[in-house]
C-alpha cells in the first residue's frame, strides 16, 4: 500500500481488518456485469482490490445513467447495513474486477455479536463511505466547472 | 527625486500580436496561439499569465496553456464580452498582450521529488506547461501523476493531449461530473482520485488549479494524506486590472494575486481562504 | 537638515511670494491651498495672495468648517478635502491608444502628453509621508507607473510643518508628524508673533537649495528658529485623535471575526468617500473607449473605490458582497495588509477619512474599539489609549 491512500481496510483498526476479512472470499468478475439493480436485495457487498464499477439510476428512455464510480480500495455498497435492506442505486462493472465479497448478514450478525468491531466497522463506513460521497455529492451540487455568463476579467476563463 | 525601482520594467503598453492559430476545444471554450507582430515580450514560465487585450473591448488575464519560442497559447472560455471576442479571434486577427505577470509555478521545488498535478475544469490550461516541463526534464523528477476533473466528456481541455502524456511516462486519470453514454471512464470528484495516483507523502510536490471549492477541499485532503503544507501550489483568482500590482483589485488579504500570485502555497493560503468574503 | 544648522534661513511674506512666482517662472505648476467654495482646497495659484492667509479650519467627525483667524496665518490649517494624490496620481488618465491599421494591424501607442511639472506649496507632513508611501506603491514593485514616476520626479516639495493640528489629526500615533520627515525639497515652519510673520526655511535637496539661494531671505536668528522649533514641538501635544499603541497590523490580523465589524458596517453607507480623501488609497479600474469608427481604441485609467461591490468579483458574483467585509478590506489594508504587500502602514493620520465620511465614522475610535475587543476577548483587560 502507498502511504498516500486511503483504502476502506486501511481505515479500519488493523484487529477489526483481521476481523471483517475473516468474512470474506475472492471474487473476479468480468467487465460489463451486472452486480445489482436499483432495488435488488442487497445481500453481500464488496471490497475492491482492482476494477472500476459503475453506480446508476435507471431513467426511463435513457437507460442506466452513472452517476458515480467506486474504484480499487473502495467499498463497494452500504445498503446492506439499514432496513429494508435494498440497493438504492444499480452497479456494473466497467472493467474486469477483483474484490473481497461478503455476507450481509453474516457481518450484520457479527456486529451485533462484537458491538467494538461492529462500531469500529459501522464508523468507518460512515465516514470513508457515506460522509465522503455525500461530501462529493453535494460538491457536485455546485455544479463548479458550470459557468456563469455574468462576470469576466478575473473568471477562470482568465487566470487559469 | 528617482522613485522608479531599479529593476522596474514598465508594462505599458500592449505590444502588438497576432493570433496564427485556433482552436475549439469545447462548446464554449476556443484555444488561440499569438504570435508577436515585432518583437516578443520576455519569456513567460509555466502558471504565469498575460493580460490579453481585444481591440476596443479591454483586456483580460489568461494563463499560458503553452510557451513555444515566442508564441504564446491561451485556452480562453466565453464569459463575457472579452473573452467571448478573445474565443471567437480567427487567425490573422489583432491582439494586445502584456506580461509576464505573477509567480507562476514553483517547479524547482520538485526537484527529485513526485509531481502531483490536480486540475479542475479550465484550470487545466495554466497546469499543461507544467506537465510538459516536467516531462521535458524527466532525469530531473520523479513519477508524474495527473488528475484531472471536468464537468463532462465534452468539456475536457486538448483532446488527444492526456494520451501522449501517458505515452511520455505520465499517469493520467480523468474524471468526470456528469458522463454521457460514451463514457468508459471514472465519475465522480477529482478528489476521488487521489486514492489511485499511488503517490508517496513525504516524495510529492502537489500543483492545484481549479475552482477554489475544488481546490481547497484537494489541498484538505492531501494535507490529510501527509503532504506538507508548503509543497502544494495553488493558481488562485481574484479580479485583475492592471496586472502590475498597482490597481488593488485582486488583493486576497496581504497578497496582491497578480504579483504575489497567482501561485500560493497553502501554508499561506489555507488561512486566507479560511476567511469568509476577505 | 535640522532647523537651526547654517543652511536656514529666513522668509517673510514677500520671501515666500517670490518663491511661488521663481517656481511658476521656471516653468511649472505650482499649487497650494487656496480658499473656495467655504473649503481650502489645492488648486493652482499664480501668487503668494491666493494662500489662505487668516483662514483656519474646524474639524470634527463628518464636520469640516472654515473659520478666520486673527493672527492671519497662512498654513494654520490641516488637511482639506483634496490630497497631493490628485495632482501625481490623477483621477483619470489615458494611458495608451490602438489605432487599427489598413493592413488589419494593430498600432498602439503609450501616452506620451507631457505631465505638468509641478511645485507644491503647503505639503503638510503626513501628506509628505503620504507622497512617500505612493512612490512605493506606484513606482516600486517590478513594474513601475511611469508616468506616476515622471510626474513624480519632476515635482518641487515645499513642506510646511503643522502648528496647529485639527481636532481629528493623529500623525504623532502614525509617526509621520507634526515636524517635517524626509523628502521634501523646502521645508518651512510659520511663526506669526511680535517679531512678525515669517516663516523658517531650509533647503532637503540640492534643487531646494538653490531655489533657497535665490529668494530674499536672511539667516536664521536663534529666536525665529527656537519658537518654531517650540510651535511644532507643542503641536504634537495637541493631536485630537490617537491611535492605540498596539501594533495595527497584528491588532487587524487578530479582529477580522470581531463583533465591531457589524457595529461599524450597521453605519456605514459604502460611499467610498475615504478612499477619495485619503492621500494614500491608489486603486484603480480601467476601461477602454472606441470612437465611433470603430478603428481607434483608448485605455483610460479611473480611481476606483475598494467599497465598490464589483470591486472584486469571480465568476459567481462579488468576492465582497456585504458591506462588513468592505469596510473590513479597507481598514484591515489600510493599516494592516498594507506592511504586507508595500513594507509600510497605509495611513498617516492626517484625519480626512474621519472628516469627509458622511455618517461621521472615525478610523480611531474603530481601531480603539477593536483593540479593547480583544482585550476583553483575551481576558487581559489592558486597553491602550
Amino acid at each position: 500500500m502507498t502511504a498516500g491512500r486511503r483504502d476502506f481496510l486501511e481505515a479500519l483498526p488493523p484487529v477489526h481488518r483481521g476481523w471483517l476479512l475473516g468474512f470474506a472470499h475472492e471474487v473476479t468478475l468480468p467487465a460489463e456485469t451486472r452486480i445489482f439493480g436499483e432495488d435488488d436485495v442487497a445481500d453481500r457487498f464488496w471490497v475492491l482490490r482492482s476494477g472500476l464499477v459503475a453506480l446508476d439510476v435507471h431513467i426511463p428512455g435513457r437507460g442506466p445513467v452513472v452517476v458515480e464510480t467506486v474504484a480499487d480500495g473502495e467499498l463497494l455498497g452500504w445498503s446492506w447495513l439499514f432496513e429494508p435492506y435494498r440497493w438504492h442505486l444499480g452497479a456494473r462493472t466497467r472493467s474486469a474486477v477483483h474484490a473481497w465479497e461478503f455476507d450481509a448478514a453474516r457481518v450484520r450478525a457479527a456486529m451485533e455479536d462484537q458491538p467494538a468491531a461492529g462500531l469500529a466497522l459501522f464508523r468507518t463506513i460512515a465516514d470513508q463511505v457515506i460522509g465522503e460521497r455525500l461530501r462529493s455529492a453535494r460538491t457536485r451540487l455546485l455544479d463548479l466547472y458550470g459557468n456563469d455568463k455574468s462576470h469576466e476579467s478575473g473568471v477562470r476563463g482568465a487566470v487559469g | 527625486m528617482t522613485v522608479l525601482a531599479p529593476d522596474a520594467r514598465p508594462a505599458l503598453p500592449p505590444s502588438p500580436y497576432r493570433v496564427v492559430d485556433r482552436g475549439r476545444e469545447t462548446s464554449d471554450t476556443a484555444t488561440i496561439v499569438l504570435e508577436p507582430v515585432r518583437s516578443a515580450l520576455p519569456p513567460f514560465s509555466p502558471g504565469q499569465f498575460a493580460m490579453v487585450f481585444g481591440f476596443g473591448v479591454g483586456d483580460i488575464p489568461l494563463s499560458v496553456s503553452r510557451i513555444e519560442g515566442d508564441r504564446l497559447t491561451h485556452t480562453v472560455r466565453s464569459v463575457g464580452a472579452i473573452s467571448t471576442r478573445l474565443a471567437s479571434l480567427e487567425p490573422g486577427a489583432p491582439v494586445g498582450v502584456r506580461g509576464p505577470f505573477g509567480t507562476g509555478w514553483d517547479l524547482s521545488a520538485a526537484a527529485g521529488l513526485d509531481l502531483l498535478i490536480v486540475a479542475g475544469g479550465l484550470g487545466l490550461a495554466p497546469l499543461r506547461t507544467l506537465i510538459t516541463a516536467a516531462l521535458r526534464a524527466p532525469e530531473r523528477y520523479g513519477r508524474l501523476n495527473v488528475l484531472v476533473g471536468a464537468r463532462s466528456p465534452g468539456d475536457l481541455l486538448y483532446a488527444g493531449q492526456p494520451e501522449r502524456w501517458r505515452n511520455a511516462g505520465a499517469r493520467v486519470l480523468v474524471t468526470v461530473d456528469r458522463p454521457d453514454d460514451t463514457w468508459r471512464g471514472d465519475v465522480g470528484v477529482v478528489t476521488g482520485l487521489l486514492n489511485r495516483a499511488g503517490f508517496d507523502p513525504d516524495r510529492t510536490v502537489a500543483f492545484l488549479c481549479g475552482p477554489e471549492v475544488m481546490m481547497r477541499a484537494t489541498a484538505r485532503d492531501l494535507a490529510r494524506r501527509g503532504i506538507a503544507p508548503d509543497r502544494i501550489q495553488l493558481s488562485l483568482e481574484r479580479t485583475m486590472h492592471c496586472g502590475t500590482g498597482h490597481c488593488g483589485h485582486c488583493q486576497l488579504g496581504p497578497l496582491l494575486l497578480c504579483r504575489d500570485g497567482p501561485v500560493v502555497r497553502w501554508d499561506r493560503a489555507e488561512p486566507l481562504l479560511a476567511v469568509r468574503e476577505l | 537638515m535640522t532647523v537651526g544648522t547654517p543652511a536656514s534661513t529666513v522668509l517673510d511674506k514677500d520671501g515666500l511670494d517670490a518663491l511661488i512666482a521663481l517656481l511658476a517662472g521656471d516653468g511649472r505648476t505650482v499649487i497650494g491651498p487656496t480658499v473656495r467654495d467655504q473649503a481650502i482646497v489645492l488648486a493652482e495659484i499664480t501668487s503668494g495672495a491666493e494662500l489662505p492667509y487668516g483662514w483656519g479650519v474646524e474639524l470634527e467627525a463628518g464636520h469640516y468648517r472654515l473659520r478666520s483667524r486673527t493672527d492671519g496665518a497662512a498654513f494654520a490649517h490641516s488637511a482639506g478635502p483634496q490630497s497631493w494624490k490628485t495632482y501625481l496620481h490623477p483621477q483619470r488618465e489615458r494611458q495608451w491608444t490602438a489605432d487599427l491599421t489598413a493592413d488589419g494591424d494593430m498600432e498602439v501607442r503609450e501616452e506620451t502628453s507631457q505631465p505638468p511639472a509641478y511645485a507644491f506649496i503647503g505639503v503638510r507632513p503626513c501628506d509628505l509621508r503620504a507622497i512617500a508611501i505612493q512612490d512605493r506603491v506606484l513606482g516600486g514593485g517590478p513594474h513601475a507607473d511611469t508616468r506616476y514616476a515622471a510626474r513624480r520626479r519632476q515635482a518641487f516639495v515645499v513642506a510646511v510643518e503643522c502648528t496647529e493640528p485639527g481636532a481629528t489629526c493623529f500623525c504623532v500615533s502614525m509617526g509621520t508628524g507634526p515636524a517635517v520627515g524626509p523628502g521634501y525639497d523646502l521645508a518651512l515652519t510659520e511663526v506669526v508673533d511680535g517679531g512678525g510673520h515669517r516663516f523658517l526655511a531650509r533647503a532637503g535637496s540640492a534643487e531646494g537649495e538653490e531655489v533657497l539661494s535665490r529668494l530674499p531671505h536672511v539667516p536664521a536668528d536663534e529666536e525665529t528658529a527656537g519658537t518654531a522649533r517650540r510651535l511644532v514641538e507643542e503641536a504634537a501635544g495637541r493631536m485630537g485623535r490617537t491611535m492605540p499603541e498596539v501594533d495595527l497590523r497584528a491588532l487587524m490580523q487578530e479582529t477580522l471575526d470581531a463583533d465591531r465589524w457589524n457595529d461599524v458596517t450597521a453605519r456605514c453607507l459604502t460611499c467610498g468617500n475615504c478612499t477619495m480623501a485619503c492621500p494614500t488609497c491608489f486603486c484603480t479600474s480601467v476601461e477602454d473607449v472606441t470612437d465611433l469608427t470603430g478603428e481607434h481604441a483608448e485605455r483610460w485609467r479611473r480611481w476606483e473605490s475598494c467599497f465598490d461591490v464589483d470591486f472584486t468579483h469571480l465568476s459567481a458574483g462579488p468576492v465582497r458582497a456585504s458591506p462588513l467585509s468592505r469596510y473590513r478590506q479597507w481598514l484591515t489594508h489600510k493599516v494592516g495588509t498594507w506592511h504586507d504587500q508595500f513594507d509600510s502602514t497605509g495611513c498617516v493620520g492626517c484625519g480626512r477619512c474621519i472628516v469627509w465620511c458622511p455618517v461621521g465614522i472615525d478610523i480611531t475610535e474603530e481601531a480603539h474599539a477593536l483593540n479593547a475587543e480583544r482585550a476583553a476577548a483575551r481576558g487581559a483587560g489592558e486597553v491602550s489609549r
